[in-house]
């Protein structure tokens, strides 16, 4: 047996042994998904036993380093775990931005306090974190953002910046503990003028605002900072630089919304849409390119995640990825409409789990714009992947 | 095992890329041999250098003479074939033909691979017997004649049928034409008395057969296999095939991409490179995601069909029925890119769109593969 092998064959046992079997069935709603932080209500004991016991393996971060709350798996040893998970249909012990974004741009820019620090709470699911990127007047042309910093030179309290200004779209900033965030720093250079800070949605003057969407539901706010002390030592990387980090955390952020990493089985919806007959031809041949695009798109995912894993593929291939991605996720919930029929209209009945088909649909409009716009990545595509002139 | 190719694998696919650069490319080629109205399809000279490289036999086994190599090695070779457009026996010969002799008796594969390994056997492919693929129903029929059979029926799109030494031939020896049980396959030589051809060109220049059996008598050593207990070789054969076909698929789609990104930074209107055009860039983009998708969704099918995955005829449906999808898609967007001069023989691009509809045909479309999916996903 191969040392993979061995390394399945222990990491399934363990699996079995600590795995509640709760934990094995399908993520029905936002309600199941253990997101961790101070304010964290858990669903039951299983989530909470599950959490704990890989949080004391380091598997909830399983390639991150050991000293910084991981398992220090290697690429190879990562996707054995992700699917001996996938193969029982285990849930994620634990998930956030502070795994999916903000860990892996500290453990390139983060300095070795700020790792063992920032990284061990996200490892642990005690802080939450979100996101302030997005402003009113920046979406797409984010690097327009004018939330400013002004430097406080201050040798009693310590040196620190005062931050004024508004982020929207922040999802979960109601929720979260601590957020990172873009602030200009130098309104004189564009790209060299933001800074990467990150604070405490509890310090005086941070207030939020959820917005209702389409949806009904409210998963983004509004954030408003005014005249928030912010110290100089939580800063991520150096002061006007903080771009750099953005545009590295936003490939991440591309990443874990292209939904790259899936797996095959859970993809293809044909079978279970068509189910006593309900489809109509046309529907069913819909269904059946969707699954042919699906089993596609799975495999691509595989793909990216095994290059990126290894330093190979393009630098800029989460663009493409999250063009794909998000364009697929609206078709399929397109196609869950169809096949619903009128059961899928209804938006507050038990039997719909609170007109779960339709806000789910309504939701995934906001893929194809969050993170970037599906028209903003074809042009990142054409400009760094194809080298196109002009562009 | 990671979806990517291994060290090996890279070696292999940089050298077949010069290979075929160097000698399959279409002016020293396709369009020569158009040009000399060459009526094998494919030039013997060429056939002999692939030997030299060893790709004649990658798929043999190693006692059998061969490199005992996977699909995946199959479709880096057939990947480099469609980018150049070469024409070659490599798909029906080295990668079907290798596959179902493999099912064969010890004799059966000593008369007909060592001269497939050496370059000088061409093997054909008969299993459609209608314009479109529907291996599910076979007619032609082999009735048992003594110790042997006698063959009758048509078959078409044999291709290059017609300068093959061999014909694999699909045909039911028992049950009803469209019983799953009851197909036997036989390696039929070219000099059998009672076969007739009506070679025909394609629209790509390559040379396609109907050919019709006409109680052609067939000693048991024709035999592929099992008598009646065929399907799964023909299986075998069929995802050999499809899965081939799909890489070859990406690699026209890949080199009519290339060649239309290239065009986009020469081709100059309103005094702007036309690919300063967003309305142009997005489509550019758009085709850019759908091939790295295919190429990811071929390799799967080929990693699992070498891996003897059960999930492997889904992903070969898949693979083959989103290569054909999106190497259509290429090869219409980039004549419409090029302009005027991509309605022109003389350019190249044409050449690509002209290939995309005999690959697409080629052992079952994207609609039927489509349609295979859903049925193997179980609706």
């Amino acid at each position: 047996m191969s040392d993979l092998e061995a390394f399945r064959s222990e990491l399934r046992s363990w699996i079995d042994a600590n795995c509640p079997a709760e934990m094995r069935e399908p993520v029905r709603d936002e309600d199941d998904i253990c997101w961790g932080g101070r304010n964290f209500t858990f669903k039951n004991d299983a989530q909470k036993a599950w959490l704990d016991a890989c949080i004391a393996k380091g598997y909830t971060v399983p390639d991150w380093p050991k000293a910084y709350g991981g398992a220090g798996m290697s690429p190879a040893e990562a996707k054995v775990w992700r699917e001996e998970l996938s193969r029982i249909g285990a849930r994620p012990p634990l998930s956030s931005f502070g795994i999916w974004m903000l860990g892996p741009a500290l453990l390139k820019f983060g300095t070795e306090a700020q790792k063992v620090h920032y990284l061990g709470e996200i490892a642990r699911g005690e802080i939450r974190w979100c996101q302030g990127y997005s402003e009113p007047g920046s979406g797409s042309d984010l690097v327009s953002l004018q939330t400013y910093g002004e430097e406080v030179i201050d040798p009693v309290g310590g040196d620190h910046w005062v931050v004024n200004g508004q982020k929207i779209w922040t999802s979960y900033a109601d929720k979260a503990d601590w957020i990172f965030c873009l602030v200009r720093t130098d309104k004189a250079n564009k790209y060299q003028g933001i800074s990467f800070l990150l604070f405490d949605m509890t310090t005086p003057g941070v207030t939020t605002k959820p917005i209702l969407l389409i949806s009904g539901n409210s998963p983004f706010c509004e954030t408003f900072f005014d005249n928030v002390k912010v110290p100089k030592v939580q800063i991520v990387g150096e002061v006007n630089r903080g771009w750099d980090v953005a545009k590295y955390l936003l490939g991440h952020e591309r990443e874990m919304i292209s939904g790259a990493g899936g797996g095959d089985r859970a993809t293809t919806i044909g079978a279970a849409l068509s189910r006593n007959g309900l489809a109509e031809p046309m529907l069913r041949a819909q269904l059946a390119m969707f699954d042919v695009d699906a089993l596609a798109y799975a495999a691509m995912g595989e793909k990216f995640l095994d290059e990126a894993k290894v330093g190979r593929g393009h630098p800029a291939q989460s663009n493409m990825m999250k063009y794909a991605g998000t364009e697929l996720n609206k078709r399929r919930h397109e196609l869950f409409m169809n096949a619903g029929g009128s059961n899928a209209l209804e938006w507050e009945s038990e039997e719909s789990r609170g007109g779960g088909t339709a806000r789910g649909w309504l939701r995934t409009k906001a893929n194809s714009i969050e993170g970037g716009t599906s028209e903003v990545m074809l042009n990142v595509v054409a400009k760094r992947i194809l080298d196109l002139p002009g562009a | 095992m990671p979806l990517f190719h291994t060290e090996d694998q890279a070696m292999l696919a940089a050298s077949v890329a010069g290979f075929m650069a160097d000698e399959g490319n279409i002016k020293k080629q396709l369009r020569s041999l158009r040009a000399s109205n060459c009526q094998d399809g494919f030039a013997h000279a060429l056939w002999k250098q692939f030997a030299e490289l060893g790709l004649t036999g990658m798929l043999a086994s190693e006692a059998d003479g061969g490199l005992a190599m996977g699909h995946v090695e199959a479709g880096i070779v057939l990947a480099e074939i469609g980018r150049n457009l070469t024409p070659s026996p490599f798909l029906t010969t080295s990668v079907m033909g290798v596959t179902a002799l493999a099912g064969g008796s010890d004799d059966l594969r000593g008369r007909w691979l060592p001269g497939v390994i050496a370059g000088d056997t061409v093997l054909a492919m008969a299993i459609d017997e209608g314009p479109k693929h529907r291996p599910q129903s076979i007619a032609v029929r082999a009735e048992r004649a003594g110790n042997g059979f006698r063959l009758s029926g048509k078959k078409q799109f044999v291709v290059q049928g017609a300068s093959a030494d061999a014909i694999i031939v699909a045909a039911r020896t028992a049950g009803r034409d469209d019983d799953a049980d009851g197909v036997t396959l036989f390696a039929v030589p070219r000099d059998a008395a009672g076969i007739g051809h009506n070679a025909v060109r394609l629209l790509d220049s390559s040379m396609a057969s109907h050919v019709t059996f006409d109680n052609v008598e067939l000693d048991g050593d024709c035999v592929i296999g099992d008598v009646d207990g065929g399907r799964a070789l023909l299986n075998s054969v069929l995802n050999a095939g499809r899965s081939g076909a799909a890489a070859e698929q990406t690699g026209v789609a890949s080199g009519a991409f290339d060649m239309t990104t290239a065009y986009l930074k020469t081709r100059k209107q309103f005094g702007k490179l036309i690919g300063e055009f967003q309305a142009l860039q997005h489509r550019a983009a758009h085709l850019y995601s759908e091939l790295e998708i295919a190429h990811a969704v071929v390799i799967k099918a080929q990693q699992l069909l070498d891996g003897g995955s059960d999930r492997a005829e889904l992903m070969v449906a898949a693979a083959k029925a989103k290569a054909g999808q999106v190497c259509n898609l290429t090869v219409r967007e980039s004549v419409q890119m090029h302009g005027g001069v991509g309605m022109t023989d003389e350019y190249d691009i044409g050449l690509y769109m002209k290939r995309d509809r005999a690959l697409a045909e080629f052992m079952g479309d994207q609609f039927y593969h489509t349609e295979r999916v859903a049925q193997l996903s179980g609706y």
